[in-house]
């Protein structure tokens, strides 16, 4: 395990220094730049502002730059928020995000497990369709439409909620509810033809002719082996879900990290591109590795290596 | 029992949810202001600032030498009063006793003259460093090179000497980019000092006590502010919400009394309810031409394919907000050298944008593509029209437009581009036929016509006539108010002379004030003024 985990560091920090390197030339070759504005600056200023940034130096000597700074943890400051530190942002911002998401995420699971399982045992009756049937829509339903939707009704009609900021338990409903929809349908639906698929094998069979109770053979033998796909849907997941949604976090007014990743594009805030993009590829390489950990613990057959 | 141990680390992240929650709520007595002006800004610094919800945020933390009431007229507010020489060159203000920041310190003449070099210093980096262009010494300031001649006299005057007589000296004192920053405290923190309060320090009627990102910002009651006593709410919350629909719903519920934003769909709706307004503003909706390249090089084109556009249909079918089809360049809204009569109303239309006037403008249009040797546009090549992807009714309008061009017998095609990239493509020239749009920054039809001079960075036609950039130049120097209009008049006669540009209508500003706000007000140029506010039970 020891060596496992230290050549998936090894291999996370080549990824990332691949990412990174990518990244960097690539934001380049977009068209546009931070300091354009309906009011154009004068050269002057520009040449000033390029300068203090430098942003006048060949793109491979910003890289070298670029790096350098990197290695030392420390990310740059954003060229549209002035003054405000990339870290900073990052160091504010992704505890919201993460807050929600993982509440999301623990619903997603439970829900959508449970519900897949519940399909799966009730295959071709009436509740499996009606399971189907949601989670078909979770899939397909935008996400700013369960937004807009959810705070029309139960914030706005029934004026069950509020409907802006984070200020108390109740802020949380509808953000998190909007973040859990589409995995939770999407785990639901995936657990469903896993656990069919599992009902069917041999050894299920095997343990019901043992004299294993249902629940016992669904949950020692059955679940167990269903959820391993789960499992690796889950690595991504909570990547992207920790890091925060755009749609999400911009209708009901949540500070955060989400709208960093597609603000810092539109404004060509190359520091702050680089800086949401290294943590997300960071946060994905972690998650997986910790996923492939899991799957060990839920599967001792897998061998990583 | 591992997987339990994974779910136990997940419940463990939910409590710390529940921990964090809790807590807030205020005194009942206290009188709090919610409000929605914009969504998170990228800088609330006076002198960096170019946005109108920033500039919001900054006339409540900040004064100028003068201010603008509710009719939009300068006063006097962190000066006394102003002294003219005779030849109306030398502006002398006296200051207030016993002026402070906000945090107790006391503001003198000399801070005045630290920030407005600070905001023509190239090294600031500020947008509207141009605001400054007429006092003494400033093409020399803004190249890093000498300072502006302004001086401090003694603790209380300021003396400011101008290149030319400017009519609109002392509204341009009310501008934001104009307001005293902190020298110490500026310099101390460097560009982070405008992002926590504790830095934030102003001397304006309010002062920041919080700013969560992406979610509010904070207000409240400076108690150093000169004339505290006459200010409104305790405190001004302002929620930083980036979705319109969001917008709508939080003022439904009453949780924001004021909403800058209306979803578009929504106007028809709300349109003759009494807590919806609709405002002019200082700004117009326009085509640029690029007239470097064939076929926009010939003016009879251009002239031809702006006379066929039906702007009250535009406005009308796509708008539907009471914006004002525009048949000139410099909006509705601003005064002439007679402060009685309106400049548009004494330079009238170029064309007549009505959609009566529509079937002769029309033909017009092709009898001019007959003379450019296009009849029924034979022969002329397919052109493209762009248009950034972030507005529906950007995406609308186009669409219109090609087909109101498919009369004269042209192809357009469409191509849309996303802002940032939209606007490098535009200033540039890398186009044909490009949206387009400017509000003003002041008072004063200059700040819609000296952008079309050779070489302006706002330039986007990359136009280029000698005589225009004469005229500008004249009226820069010019002293007398009448001269200056009447060359502003010709200057603008040139402009549809050349049919350099499109114009389609004059924006209107909308936000949503709810009935129980009251002395709250808008500025022509945008900005909101809470600090008078009173909020009825």
């Amino acid at each position: 395990m020891a060596q496992y985990i230290v050549k998936r560091i090894a291999l996370a920090i080549i990824t990332l220094f691949v990412v990174s390197t990518f990244t960097f030339f690539l934001m380049f070759l977009v068209p546009g730049g931070p300091f354009l504005s309906e009011k154009a600056p004068s050269p002057a200023t520009l040449k000033a502002l390029e300068e203090k940034y430098g942003l006048n130096l060949p793109v491979t000597q910003q890289y070298k730059n670029y790096m350098l700074r990197l290695l030392k943890g420390d990310l740059g400051t954003s060229l549209k928020q002035r003054g405000r530190e990339v870290n900073n942002i990052i160091a504010t911002r992704f505890p919201v995000s993460a807050k929600i998401g993982a509440v999301a995420i623990l619903i997603a699971v439970t829900v959508g497990v449970t519900l897949g399982s519940i399909a799966a045992l009730n295959r071709g009756k009436l509740l499996d369709s009606i399971i189907i049937f949601f989670s078909t829509c979770g899939i397909a339903v935008p996400g700013f439409v369960v937004c807009t939707v959810l705070m029309y009704i139960l914030g706005l009609k029934l004026n069950l909620l509020p409907t802006f900021g984070l200020t108390s338990g109740r802020h949380y409903i509808m953000p998190v509810i909007a973040l859990a929809f589409y995995p939770m349908s999407y785990i639901s639906r995936l657990m469903r033809s896993c656990m069919l698929d599992v009902l069917n094998q041999d050894y299920m069979r095997t343990a019901k002719a043992k004299g294993l109770s249902q629940w016992k053979a669904l949950f020692k033998h059955a679940l167990r082996n269903a959820i391993l796909p789960v499992v690796t849907y889950l690595g991504p997941l909570l990547a992207y879900t920790l890091t925060g949604s755009f749609i999400v976090e911009k209708i009901f007014t949540i500070p955060g990290l989400g709208d960093s990743f597609i603000s810092s594009i539109t404004g060509r805030d190359y520091p702050l591109i680089m800086g949401t993009t290294i943590f997300l590829a960071f946060l994905i390489i972690t998650m997986n590795v910790i996923v492939d950990i899991i799957y060990k613990l839920v599967d001792p057959r897998i061998k990583l290596s | 029992m591992k997987k339990t141990a994974f779910l136990l680390a997940l419940l463990m992240l939910v409590g710390g949810v529940l921990a964090g929650c809790g807590g807030g709520g205020s005194s009942s007595e206290e009188i709090v202001l919610p409000v929605h002006i914009g969504s998170n800004p990228d800088t609330i610094d006076p002198a960096l600032n170019s946005a109108v919800d920033g500039a919001t945020l900054i006339i409540h933390a900040f004064e100028g030498l003068y201010t603008l009431d509710k009719d939009g007229v300068p006063v006097p507010a962190q000066a006394e009063k102003v002294e003219l020489s005779d030849d109306e060159l030398t502006y002398t203000f006296t200051l207030r006793d016993g002026l402070k920041w906000s945090d107790g310190t006391d503001l003198t003449a000399e801070d005045f003259v630290y920030s407005w070099n600070r905001a023509v210093d190239p090294e600031t980096g500020s947008d509207y460093e141009y605001m400054f262009e007429s006092i003494v010494g400033y093409q020399d300031a803004r190249e890093g090179k000498g300072k502006l001649a302004v001086k401090a006299l003694d603790e209380k005057t300021l003396e400011v000497k101008l290149i030319a007589k400017t009519p609109y000296f002392l509204e341009l004192t009310a501008f934001p980019t104009f307001s005293p920053v902190q020298k110490a405290t500026v310099e101390e923190n460097g560009e982070q000092w405008a992002l926590a309060p504790e830095t934030y320090i102003g001397n304006g009627p309010y002062k920041m006590t919080e700013w969560v990102p992406s979610s509010h910002i904070v207000y409240e009651k400076n108690e150093n502010y000169r004339d505290v006593d006459a200010l409104g709410p305790d405190k001004i919350k302002f929620v930083l919400m980036g979705d319109p629909n969001a917008v709508l719903t939080a003022f439904e519920k009453g949780e924001i009394l004021f909403g800058d934003d209306i979803p578009t769909e929504e106007i028809d709706t709300w349109r003759d309810k009494d807590e919806f307004y609709i405002e002019g503003q200082l700004g117009t909706y326009y085509i640029s031409f690029n007239t470097q390249a064939e076929p926009f090089d010939n003016p009879l084109v251009r002239e031809a394919f702006s006379l066929a556009i039906n702007r009250e249909f535009i406005c009308r079918e796509i708008g539907k907000a009471g914006q004002q089809p525009a048949g000139a360049f410099v909006p509705t809204g601003l005064r002439d050298a007679d402060p009685t009569k309106e400049f548009r109303e004494v330079g009238g239309n170029y064309y007549d944008p009505s959609e009566a006037a529509y079937e002769d403008n029309l033909a017009r249009a092709k009898e001019l593509m007959k003379e450019a040797g296009y009849e029924n546009g034979e022969g002329f090549p397919t052109v493209e029209y762009i248009y950034n992807v972030e507005s529906d009714g950007h995406r609308l309008i186009a669409e219109a437009l090609q087909q109101m061009w498919a009369e004269l017998g042209v192809e357009v095609t469409l191509g849309s581009q996303e802002w940032n990239a939209f606007l490098n493509t535009r200033k540039n020239g890398d186009y044909q036929i490009a949206r387009n749009g400017w509000l003003g920054d002041y008072n004063d039809p200059i700040s819609f016509l000296d952008m079309w001079i050779t070489g302006s960075g706002n330039n986007d036609a990359q136009w280029s006539n000698a005589e225009y950039d004469k005229l500008i130049a004249e009226i820069k120097a010019s002293s007398d108010p009448e001269e200056r209009f009447k060359k502003m008049h010709e200057a603008e006669d040139i402009i549809f002379e050349e049919s350099m540009l499109a114009p389609i209508y004059y924006y209107v500003d909308l936000y949503l004030m709810s009935n129980k706000l009251q002395n709250a007000y808008s500025s022509p140029l945008g900005y909101k003024y809470f600090m008078y506010a009173t909020i009825a039970e």
